[in-house]
C-alpha cells in the first residue's frame, strides 16, 4: 500500500524535481494519447517533440515564440512572489504594441536610427501606464488588482481594434483593419539571417539575469519576498507595501509592453486587430511552471513554446487535430499540480499487517 | 462522409474537362510525368468543426481528395491565429513540399506574400485579400449577391419590420453584406430596418447566441448573421423566430427556423486550381465570382418559406446571374438620406472593396 506522509519540512529537492516529473508524465500520457488516436507512438513523439526543433529554423522559431512568454513570465514572477496578482499582462502587452506601433506609424518612412529606440521607449511606457491603473486602484482604493488588471485587458484589446479600424488604418488598405507595414527602420534587426529570431530573444535573456539579480542580490528583492511570505513581518521591518505593489506592477507593465512592441516590430511588422495569441495569459502558466524562478521560467517558456510548435507539426505530418496542443498544455499543468503534492508529502510503502 | 451530393454532378462535368486536359497534355508531352502526388496545403483560421467558413473550406479540400484520389495529398492546419503564427505555419507547409497552399483568411495576406517570396516555385492562393504576386493568386466570392437574395426574402417575411443582423468585424466585406441585404430588403419593404450587433469575432458561439437573444428581445423576428457558428439559428429555433444560415447548410441545427443559407462552395475552384498545378498551367489570377460561377450557392428553402417568397427569391437569383439585377444599383441613399449612388448607376468593384458606410435602413452607426 502506498500512502502519503506529511514531511517535516517542504522538500527543496522535490520543488525542483516536480516540474521535471510533470514533464515526464505528460510525455508518457501523450504517448498513450497518440496510441489511442491510432498514431504510431514513435512517429507521434518525433512529430511533437523533435521535429519542430530539428532544424536551425525550427530552433529560431522556438525562440520567437518563447521570447515574449519568458519576458512576461519573469516579470510576473516578481509580483507573484510578493502577493501582487497581476493577471492583465496581456493588456499591458497590447498597450505596448499600440504605443510603440503608433510611433512607428508617426515616423513612417523616416529612416533614422532613433525610430526604433523611441518605439521601444514608447512601448515600455505604454505597458507601464496600463499597469499603473491597477496599481493606483489597489494602493488608493484597495481594489483587487486581479479584477482590475484582467478587465483592463479587454479594454486594451478593444482600444487596439478601435485604432486599427480608424486612425491607424492603412490608407491604401481598402479599409481593412490593419495598419501599414512598418518600414525597415521601424522593424527589429534579426539575429540570424533567414529567420525571424529578433533581438527580443536576447532582451528576454537579459531580463532573466536582471530579475535574478534583483530577487537574490538586492534589498528590494528581499523586501518583495518577505512581503509575499509574511506581509506583517515586512511591515515591522519597515518595507512599505504600497511601494512594492507599485514596483511589481510597473516592472511587469514595462516588460509586457516591451514584449508587445517586439511582436509588432518583429514577427508581425504592423498593427493588426489581434497582436498576441494570449501570451500574457500563457505567461502566467509559464511563471508557475518555472517555480517563479527566473531560470525555471526560461525552461518553462521553452517547453510551452514547444507545445505550440509541436501541435502545428503534429497537425501537418500526422493530421492530428489542433486540440492536441491544448490537451498537452492541460496535462502539463495537471501533472505539475499533482507532483507538487510531493513537496509537502512523501510517499511511503506501508505494509498492511497480514503476515500469516 | 461529408462529400456533397453536388459532387457527383461536378464529377461528370469534371471528367469531361479532365479528358480534354489529358488530350492537351498528351499533345505537349508535358514534363510533369513524375508519379509523386501533388501536395496541397490549407491554413484555416477556425476549427474545421465550425460549420461555417472553415468547415466549407475543408469540404473543398475533401473535394480535391475525392476528385484526384491518390494523385494528391492534402494537409491542413486549423485555428491558426492571424498574427505572428501565420507566417511560421505557411512557411512550414511550403518547406514541407506542398505545391499549392491555400491561406483562407484575410489576415494571412502579408505572411502569405512574405513566404511566397521565399518559395518562388510554390503556388499560393490567398482568400479575400488584395495583394498578389507571380506565385500568389487571390480569390473570393461575391457573397453580397447572396445577401441581396436573402434580404428580399426577409423584407417579404418580416412582420415586426425589424431584422437582427449579427456581424463579426466592421470590415468592407461585412459592411457590403449588410448594405446589400438592406437595399434588397427595402426594395420590397421600405418600412423594414436592420439592427446590427457586432460581436468582434468570426467564431464565438456564446457571443453570437447572446447577440441573437438581444436582437429577438428588441423585436427582431428574423435573424441573419455574418459569423460562422450555427448558434444564432439555434436561438432562433428555440425562440420561435426564423433566420438564415451562414456559409453552410445549417438546417440540421434549426430545421424549422432556417429559411435558406448562403453556401460558400469552393469545391470546383479548388479542384480547378489543383488541376492547373498538376498540368503546369497555374497562373496568378484575381478571382471574384458570384452566384453565376457556383461559388455562391444556396441551401434548400425551409418549411416556413411560402411559394411567392420562393418565386421572388428566384427572380433575384436569375436577375443577378443574367446581369439584369445588380445588388448595388442606384438610387442608393446613405443613412442621412443623401443619395450616394444616382438612379441607374452601379457601384464599381473599387468602391465595393472599400465600402465603409451604411445605407439607409440600417440602424445605429458603423464602428470606426
Amino acid at each position: 500500500m502506498i500512502s502519503l506522509q506529511p514531511r517535516q519540512q517542504p522538500s527543496k529537492l522535490m520543488g525542483l524535481l516536480a516540474p521535471l516529473l510533470a514533464l515526464l508524465l505528460t510525455v508518457l500520457a501523450g504517448l498513450v494519447l497518440f496510441a489511442l488516436l491510432g498514431v504510431p507512438v514513435g512517429q507521434g513523439f518525433y512529430a511533437f517533440f523533435i521535429e519542430p526543433v530539428s532544424s536551425v529554423y525550427g530552433l529560431s522559431e522556438l525562440g520567437v515564440k518563447a521570447a515574449p512568454l519568458i519576458m512576461i513570465a519573469v516579470a510576473l514572477s516578481v509580483g507573484y512572489r510578493s502577493n501582487v496578482w497581476n493577471i492583465g499582462a496581456e493588456g499591458q502587452l497590447i498597450l505596448g504594441g499600440i504605443c510603440g506601433g503608433a510611433v512607428a506609424l508617426y515616423f513612417y518612412e523616416v529612416d533614422a536610427w532613433y525610430v526604433l529606440p523611441l518605439m521601444m521607449l514608447s512601448g515600455v511606457l505604454g505597458g507601464m501606464l496600463w499597469a499603473a491603473i491597477p496599481a493606483l486602484l489597489r494602493t488608493r482604493f484597495n481594489a483587487n488588482e486581479i479584477l482590475t488588471s484582467l478587465m483592463l485587458t479587454y479594454i486594451a484589446a478593444l482600444l487596439l481594434s478601435l485604432l486599427v479600424h480608424g486612425p491607424l488604418r492603412d490608407p491604401d488598405g481598402f479599409n481593412f483593419p490593419e495598419s501599414r507595414l512598418f518600414h525597415a527602420a521601424a522593424t527589429l534587426p534579426n539575429i540570424m539571417q533567414g529567420t525571424r529570431l529578433h533581438i527580443g530573444a536576447l532582451v528576454a535573456l537579459l531580463l532573466v539575469v536582471v530579475t535574478w539579480v534583483l530577487l537574490s542580490r538586492t534589498l528590494l528583492g528581499f523586501a518583495l519576498k518577505v512581503n509575499g511570505q509574511a506581509p506583517r513581518a515586512g511591515q515591522y521591518a519597515g518595507f512599505t507595501q504600497n511601494r512594492l505593489i507599485w514596483f511589481s506592477l510597473l516592472y511587469c507593465g514595462a516588460c509586457a509592453g516591451l514584449a508587445g512592441l517586439f511582436e509588432v516590430a518583429g514577427p508581425i511588422g504592423q498593427l493588426l486587430p489581434t497582436i498576441s495569441p494570449g501570451y500574457g495569459f500563457t505567461a502566467i502558466i509559464v511563471a508557475f511552471l518555472g517555480r517563479l524562478h527566473p531560470v525555471g521560467v526560461v525552461f518553462a517558456g521553452l517547453v510551452m513554446a514547444l507545445s505550440y510548435l509541436g501541435g502545428e507539426s503534429a497537425q501537418i505530418s500526422l493530421n492530428l487535430p489542433v486540440a492536441v496542443t491544448g490537451v498537452f498544455q492541460g496535462m502539463l499543468l495537471f501533472f505539475l499540480l499533482a507532483a507538487d503534492v510531493l513537496i509537502h508529502y512523501r510517499l511511503v510503502w506501508r505494509r498492511t499487517g497480514v503476515a500469516a | 462522409m461529408f462529400a456533397l451530393p453536388s459532387l457527383k454532378a461536378t464529377r461528370i462535368r469534371k471528367t469531361v474537362v479532365v479528358l480534354a486536359a489529358t488530350l492537351v497534355s498528351l499533345g505537349s508531352l508535358s514534363a510533369f510525368a513524375d508519379d509523386h502526388p501533388t501536395k496541397v496545403g490549407f491554413v484555416y483560421v477556425g476549427p474545421v468543426g465550425d460549420h461555417g467558413w472553415t468547415y466549407r473550406h475543408d469540404v473543398g479540400r475533401l473535394a480535391i481528395e475525392a476528385e484526384f484520389g491518390d494523385k494528391v495529398e492534402t494537409t491542413f492546419v486549423e485555428s491558426v491565429g492571424e498574427g505572428a503564427d501565420a507566417e511560421r505555419v505557411i512557411r512550414k507547409l511550403a518547406a514541407d513540399g506542398n505545391d499549392l497552399i491555400f491561406t483562407t483568411s484575410f489576415g494571412y495576406m502579408n505572411p502569405t506574400i512574405k513566404v511566397a517570396k521565399m518559395f518562388p516555385d510554390v503556388k499560393f492562393e490567398h482568400a479575400t485579400g488584395y495583394k498578389r504576386a507571380d506565385n500568389v493568386s487571390t480569390y473570393s466570392a461575391r457573397f453580397y449577391e447572396g445577401r441581396a437574395v436573402i434580404g428580399t426574402m426577409a423584407g417579404m417575411m418580416t412582420k415586426s419590420n425589424i431584422i437582427g443582423y449579427i456581424a463579426s468585424f466592421p470590415i468592407p466585406e461585412v459592411v457590403r453584406g449588410i448594405n446589400a441585404f438592406t437595399i434588397a430588403m427595402r426594395k420590397v419593404n421600405p418600412d423594414a430596418e436592420v439592427r446590427v450587433v457586432w460581436v468582434n469575432s468570426w467564431y464565438d458561439p456564446g457571443k453570437e447566441g447572446d447577440a441573437a437573444k438581444t436582437l429577438i428581445d428588441q423585436g427582431a423576428d428574423i435573424i441573419t448573421q455574418h459569423t460562422d457558428s450555427p448558434a444564432p439559428l439555434q436561438i432562433a429555433q428555440e425562440r420561435g423566430v426564423i433566420g438564415f444560415g451562414q456559409a453552410s447548410d445549417m438546417s440540421a441545427f434549426a430545421p424549422d427556423a432556417q429559411l435558406t443559407s448562403i453556401i460558400d462552395d469552393w469545391n470546383q475552384y479548388y479542384i480547378d486550381r489543383t488541376k492547373a498545378v498538376m498540368d503546369g498551367t497555374w497562373e496568378s489570377v484575381d478571382v471574384w465570382h458570384g452566384i453565376d460561377s457556383g461559388l455562391v450557392g444556396f441551401a434548400e428553402y425551409g418549411p416556413a418559406v411560402s411559394e411567392d417568397v420562393k418565386a421572388a427569391a428566384e427572380v433575384i437569383k436569375e436577375g443577378i446571374i443574367d446581369g439584369s439585377i445588380h445588388p448595388f444599383q442606384g438610387p442608393i441613399n446613405n443613412q442621412a438620406g443623401e443619395e450616394v449612388v444616382a438612379e441607374g448607376e452601379i457601384l464599381d468593384d473599387g468602391v465595393l472593396l472599400g465600402m465603409d458606410y451604411y445605407v439607409e435602413g440600417v440602424q445605429g452607426s458603423l464602428p470606426k
